[in-house]
């Protein structure tokens, strides 16, 4: 005990026990990121498939949950490249599913939306917001039943000039004491659209 | 010392956010629901546990100049594997707490837990510790939530299955049905309110209990009140 005590107080053994505390600590970490790498990757692929499923009607694909995942594309170029993900039946694809980010009132709201091949909405749901509970967060489909509003939507139904919350003239519902939040996810919406009908033919492929 | 002690000091008079006011950075951040605060605090029992078992094994090697760095370094090291292994295998709960887990690091009780007892203390000792302090914090956290929760969302528990499975779906009761609520509640502010509160009457029990204590017997009634 005198002895490691003697030890502890060089700055040699200092410095050498930080480094081994630091070593064993990393290792821990590769170890443990080995370990749950796959589960962690299944669990992902899981929430995926499910908000998939959520936006796309049943018997959208022939396929299972799975071919959804696998059979995606990029689309667009550098930084604003979207991934679709593309639902099939007989070879031809009858819905691009995609994820369009907007600015909400409190950072980025992600909407997951699905669009069949006419460009006609099948589903939108939010995925990712940060909105403030009680009065944002109804754009959740859990909350409320606002964002199923969307559905058999498209660029020309309501016309262009439309596509915006009552209070800018347009043709959707706000929230009582909330219109940034909704204008944001029609504007995700619309934008989304316009991705799809600029795209509609490199998608479809 | 004894164990009788180790667990009044955690669960009341030493209670990490009742008295020693730690741990207020994630107090505030999750208890917004009697379900977040309660995984919150099991979360962090579980570290907390974990990192005080460890540094009481490694204090005598440990010398008093870089013991801060290294205690550090062992909870980062920790919560990170925690939160790996909740995202991997209780992925539902990872969703709901995901954000806060990263929080743990950051939580004073704990590295004030290994400085102030575990880096003195034999490892059993620091094993009880850390279970006393950690369910200190979780009634806390858990009685900051329920009370946010009653008067914000007006229910009690919500979302509990998700957490501690589907047998536990008995616990998610609504108090009041179609309830407008308070935002401000569920809102940070909300969380100042209540722990506010609940500090003044802990201090007033206290205060009770004290004067109680200092009493001699039988002289609870005096004959004015009688």
């Amino acid at each position: 005990m005198s002895t490691l005590a003697l030890f502890r107080d060089k700055l040699a053994y200092q410095g050498i026990s930080l480094g081994v505390v630091a070593m064993l600590a990393s290792s821990a970490l590769v170890f443990g990121n080995r370990l749950t790498h796959e589960a962690i990757a299944q669990a992902e692929a899981r929430d995926l498939a499910n908000s998939l499923a959520q936006v796309l009607p049943e018997g959208s694909s022939d396929g299972d949950a799975g071919d959804l995942l696998s059979d995606t594309k990029k689309v667009g170029a550098g930084e604003t490249a979207v991934t679709v993900h593309r639902a099939r039946k007989a070879g031809a694809v009858t819905g691009a599913v995609f994820r369009m980010t907007e600015r909400g009132y409190a950072g980025d709201i992600v909407v997951l939306m699905g669009v069949d091949a006419d460009g006609r909405l099948l589903g939108v749901r939010v995925v990712k917001h940060a909105e403030t509970p009680g009065l944002g967060d109804k754009i959740e489909a859990a909350k409320a039943k606002w964002i199923f509003g969307f559905d058999g939507k498209s660029l020309g139904d309501p016309p262009p000039g439309r596509w915006a919350v009552k209070k800018d003239g347009g043709d959707f519902d706000q929230f009582a004491g909330a219109t940034i939040t909704p204008r944001a996810v029609v504007k995700a919406v619309k934008r989304g659209l316009e991705f799809y009908a600029a795209h509609r033919e490199e998608i479809l492929r | 010392m004894n164990v009788r002690t180790i667990f009044r000091d955690g669960l009341w008079d030493n209670n990490a956010v009742f008295a020693q006011m730690l741990a207020l950075c994630p107090t505030m951040a999750v208890t917004t629901s009697g379900t977040n605060g309660l995984g919150m605090g099991l979360a962090t029992t579980a570290v907390l546990v974990a990192s005080n078992v460890l540094v009481a094994l490694i204090r005598n090697l440990v010398s008093p100049q870089v013991r801060i760095p290294v205690f550090v370094v062992l909870i980062a090291t920790l919560v990170t594997l925690v939160d790996l292994m909740l995202n991997a295998w209780l992925h539902e709960l990872y969703k709901v707490l995901g954000l806060f887990i990263a929080l743990i690091v950051v939580n004073c009780a704990i590295l004030g837990r290994a400085e102030a007892f575990a880096s003195k203390s034999p490892v059993m000792d620091s094993a009880l510790d850390g279970i006393a302090m950690g369910l200190g914090l979780t009634f806390a956290l858990t009685l900051i939530g329920l009370l946010r929760e009653l008067l914000g969302s007006g229910t009690l528990f919500a979302q509990a299955s998700l957490l501690l499975g589907p047998q536990f779906s008995f616990l998610e009761t609504t108090v009041v049905p179609n309830y407008g609520g308070v935002l401000l509640m569920i809102l940070p502010p909300g969380g100042f309110l209540v722990l506010g509160f609940l500090l003044a009457l802990k201090r007033r029990l206290d205060v009770r209990l004290e004067e109680r204590k200092r009493r001699p017997a039988g002289a609870d009634f005096s004959p004015q009140e009688a």
